[in-house]
């Protein structure tokens, strides 16, 4: 067959496509457990992360050993027995009918269209009692969804501790900074609730002035990143008030314990 | 031999396709600022870049040449995803920080540039060579920016502290400048003053009269 001719154009874009797509495929479903045993793991540190937890020398399922999963049902706030914590995947049962709840009125603002009935939160032990509760966020940025952690203190469930994104794809350098480590400190001692007790977090543009009234709720705002900073913001709000953690959180207020 | 040497060897000093061709300038921009996450990309880049031009040698009497170009985008596109998945499987937190600039192999003029100048013309072994010589003289640029980048951008050199920072008692005070993108410009530039006054003869004397230099991205 002529190499200009028609025939030979199909045959030789057939083949390459074919050799290609083996070639591609293959290693994507060999290498796939390794990857999502390092998904997995990146997700613990994070936790981890979230519940200041260091590694001195100790491996990451060592120092998992102090913190306690519990799921949740969102609803109520209660603490849902009969669900293996470790098999639980809260972002697949979002999108499961049965499993999962449209939320896409109040969670617009956040751009949480569905979310899971149940949540899984990680209680993190001090000298065997609970000192942080962790929860897991999601919400919209500017190109993509973030997931990430929230720590707040058990003693007031008011204080935050830390705030840690796993995973997003936002713009490197400019909502990427989300992962900058001077910024997550920024969040270590704010205050999540206002007086009247609802959720008073705000990211507004630009650096916080020291004096202003609600420095204790305020975080600096990325520069160059003014949607990705507001979608921590309204994803903040959507999880700590009444739609997300609020009535879990209600509930510890009301036991004093874990 | 003569000619096997010169093919690896050229593209590192005399015909550097990043300093005198002024390809693929674009990832050295973006992954320099550790040395960390340079050595990775030149890795990759090594391997794509030795692949792709082997692989399409291989098949350079049969491609047609009005598909010639989608062939070599397949070719270097397939490389590239086999290497992200290596990446997220062995080193994730390496794949994490170079994020989407892997995938950007698939669009680095250099890659392309050596499957059409080269590797279409030469026999496999030759352009193999090829691709080695042209990956290395890449990665002596992003090791020579990312070594200068780490160093005075944060006092560090693969994450171990050279420098004693100022923030931690030590007298050298980093320069933030070096840590963003336009500081791979200086010292590419640096680079290439440097590299002409060794090898007068890279200098354009004349555009009008010498051929243009290709462009790229």
């Amino acid at each position: 067959m002529a190499r200009e001719s028609m025939g030979q154009t199909f045959t030789v874009a057939f083949l390459l496509c074919v050799v290609c797509s083996v070639l591609v495929s293959g290693a994507a479903v060999v290498l796939r457990p390794t990857q999502e045993i390092n998904k997995l793991l990146d997700k613990k540190r994070n936790i981890l992360m979230a519940a200041g937890l260091s590694e001195e020398g100790r491996t990451i399922d060592e120092l998992f050993e102090r913190i306690e999963v519990r799921i949740v049902d969102l609803s109520t706030g209660a603490y849902v027995d009969g669900v293996d914590p470790g098999a639980y995947d809260y972002i697949a049962a979002a999108a499961d009918p049965e499993q999962g709840v449209d939320t896409s009125e109040l969670g617009s603002r956040a751009g949480i269209r569905r979310r899971a009935r149940l949540m899984p939160v990680y209680l993190v032990s001090r000298r065997g009692e609970v000192d942080k509760v962790i929860m897991p966020i999601f919400g919209r940025g500017l190109w993509s969804t973030l997931y990430g952690f929230v720590a707040l203190d058990r003693d007031d469930l008011d204080t935050i501790r830390s705030l840690v994104y796993y995973q997003h794809g936002e713009t490197p350098g400019l909502g990427g900074e989300v992962d900058n480590p001077a910024w997550k400190a920024q969040w270590n001692g704010k205050r999540a609730f206002g007086d009247d007790g609802r959720v008073a977090i705000r990211i507004p543009r630009g650096a916080v002035a020291a004096g202003a009234p609600d420095a204790v709720h305020s975080v600096d705002g990325l520069s160059g990143a003014t949607i990705t900073s507001r979608g921590v913001q309204d994803m903040l709000h959507y999880w700590l008030g009444g739609e997300g953690y609020g009535p879990f959180l209600e509930r510890l207020r009301d036991e004093g314990e874990a | 031999m003569g000619k096997a040497r010169d093919t690896l060897l050229a593209p590192v000093f005399e015909d550097n396709p990043i300093a005198l061709q002024i390809l693929g300038i674009c990832s050295a921009l973006a992954v320099t600022s550790k040395l960390e996450t340079s050595v990775t990309m030149c890795l990759a880049v090594i391997f794509v870049l030795v692949f792709s031009n082997g692989a399409i040698s291989l098949i350079r009497t049969h491609i047609p040449t009005n598909i010639r170009m989608i062939v070599h985008m397949t070719v270097i596109a397939s490389l590239v995803i086999i290497v992200d998945q290596f990446l997220r499987a062995y080193a994730f937190g390496m794949s994490k920080q170079l994020s989407v600039f892997v995938g950007l192999i698939i669009t680095n003029c250099i890659i392309m540039g050596r499957a059409e100048a080269f590797a279409m013309k030469e026999g496999v072994g030759l352009s193999m060579l090829d691709g080695l010589g042209n990956a290395l003289g890449y990665s002596l640029i992003l090791l020579v920016v990312g070594v200068f980048r780490e160093l005075f951008g944060s006092g560090k050199l693969f994450g171990a502290e050279i420098l004693a920072l100022a923030s931690e008692g030590g007298w050298y005070v980093p320069n933030g400048l070096m840590l963003l993108p336009p500081s791979a410009f200086f010292i590419i530039g640096a680079f290439i003053w440097v590299l002409r006054w060794f090898k007068p003869r890279q200098i354009a004397k004349d555009p009008a009269v010498d051929q243009p230099l290709e462009e790229g991205v």
